[in-house]
């Protein structure tokens, strides 16, 4: 099942933004149900819809700049979050064959592509010229700096165990052995520094409601607003696919076709990050700090150590 | 003209070059960072079309996704306003321009004198899988690494001893 680049493209891009879309009425059904109420269940069958009737409407709104605002960078920085979580896409082995580049550096690639992210929001709270959205930003940098450094190095123990940085390896790799057996800690440290990658609860504190009204993008309002919500999503799907590639054999599994593995990973990965906003609150920002550098950073390089020393007394 | 790479490597180059003038010649420090950060990245293309892939992804996760963020975030605090970029623009008055002008015309001559003399090949390495990088690092490389560990310890050393605590829990005064 080798198909056209192209095509590959396409399709995942069509997949993945509609995907996102659509977990926006995931999560809230999600959430009505973990909270006993409903959620949205007007519109359409089972409130399908309600993803359709929120995009008219904001793609009807004002598109408003405050005249505060530093224009360019603050047009620029809901690209920017869209731009690279979607050329990360690029390097996801989705199954045999569908895949639009599969470098030989893809897992540097992701990387590169999710550090770049980070721009989009301090750029946003910087832009606004509002200090909320500035404390957002602030908080963000600190936080993706924070969390980057143990991100890359929980995954190292796979790069060891598979030696190579090509996705689609990785993913053969696990044929016999899913990584999240002999890597337990390295999946955990990326589970945590993926939701912290994707500034979801616990870790949301760049738009913490409660305190900055809505952090860095306080301001925004219409599609720009729209681009850092899908952004956000998509940001959610990509993490989870990533953890699916990484630790759980991508497309590997008995009986169903490989894209169905693929799809019930990711699936799974989704729902499980929403039940994470449903059930933990949110942390202060110093214990944030703390928890990264002083617990995960350590965690994550005694395990690359270990790892290291086995994959060289096996050989 | 035979190696396909060249185009895109000239126009990373030009780009690259553009975006650092672009860079040195805003008033307004964020909008000088974010050329920082385009120079940055054409220099990852620049060494992705020399055939070192590994360099080019680490240029952009290190120096365009790590450390210009840690600049960006000094700037943020910082709250510079439009005082501080008409302070800027008095600073970068041409006499200002002339001696980095003169020496980095001599480099420039340099560069013209070392390519028109030998021309390098295209390619400057193909080590791609994580053993080969490790192997480069630790064997030919492994002074350099090991000097550049020791400048990373002494920079600890020192915020750490910048931001220590002092018994009674509060921070130290400078």
């Amino acid at each position: 099942m080798i198909s056209h680049p192209i095509a590959s493209i396409i399709g995942i891009l069509i997949v993945a933004l509609s995907l996102s879309a659509f977990l926006i009425w995931v999560e809230r059904r999600l959430l009505a149900l973990w909270q006993d109420r409903y959620g949205p269940n007007r519109v359409g069958p089972f409130g399908l819809l309600q993803v359709l009737a929120d995009m008219i409407k904001i793609f009807t709104k004002e598109d408003w700049i405050p005249p505060f605002a530093d224009k360019p960078v603050f047009v620029i920085a809901p690209a920017i979050i869209m731009v690279t979580v979607l050329m990360s896409f690029a390097v996801l082995p989705v199954a045999p064959g569908i895949i639009v580049s599969d470098l030989n550096i893809g897992l540097l690639f992701f990387l590169g592509m999710s550090s770049l992210g980070v721009y989009s929001i301090v750029l946003a709270g910087w832009a606004s010229g509002n200090k909320y959205s500035l404390l957002g930003g602030l908080r963000a940098a600190a936080q993706m700096i924070s969390y980057e450094v143990f991100m890359g190095l929980s995954l190292m123990g796979v790069v060891l165990l598979a030696g190579t940085f090509n996705l689609t390896r990785i993913v053969e790799a696990q044929r016999g052995l899913w990584y999240v057996v002999p890597q337990f800690l390295g999946f955990v440290l990326f589970l945590i520094a993926g939701v912290a990658e994707a500034r979801r609860l616990p870790f949301d504190l760049p738009e913490a409601e409660a305190e900055l009204v809505a952090g860095f993008h306080s301001e925004y309002s219409g599609m720009k607003f729209g681009m850092f919500f899908v952004g956000e999503y998509l940001g959610i799907t990509l993490i989870s696919s990533m953890i699916a590639v990484l630790f759980l054999g991508g497309w590997n599994g008995p009986w169903l076709p490989p894209l169905a593995w693929f799809l019930i990973k990711v699936f799974a990965f989704l729902c499980f990050f929403i039940l994470l906003r449903a059930s933990l609150p949110r942390l202060r920002f110093d214990q944030l700090m703390s928890l990264g550098w002083k617990v995960m950073f350590p965690l994550a390089l005694a395990n690359l150590l270990v790892t290291g020393a086995i994959v060289l007394a096996k050989k | 003209m035979t190696n396909p790479m060249e185009i895109p490597f000239f126009a990373a180059g030009a780009v690259a070059v553009i975006a650092t003038l672009l860079a040195i010649t805003r008033t307004i420090a964020v909008h000088a960072l974010l050329y920082l950060i385009v120079s940055l990245l054409a220099v990852a293309v620049v060494f992705y079309t020399m055939g070192a892939p590994v360099v080019a992804a680490l240029e952009v996760i290190i120096y365009a996704g790590a450390i210009v963020v840690l600049f960006v975030f000094v700037v943020m605090m910082m709250n510079l306003g439009a005082q501080d970029s008409e302070t800027e623009r008095k600073w970068l008055a041409w006499r200002a321009w002339i001696g980095p002008a003169v020496l980095s015309a001599l480099l420039l001559f340099e560069v013209i004198y070392l390519v028109v003399r030998a021309p390098v090949s295209a390619t400057i390495g193909s080590i791609s899988t994580p053993k080969e990088i490790g192997l480069a690092l630790y064997g030919p490389y492994l002074l350099g690494v090991e000097l550049a560990s020791m400048l990373l310890l002494g920079a600890l050393v020192g915020a750490c001893h910048v931001g220590r605590i002092s018994r009674s829990g509060r921070e130290v005064q400078q």
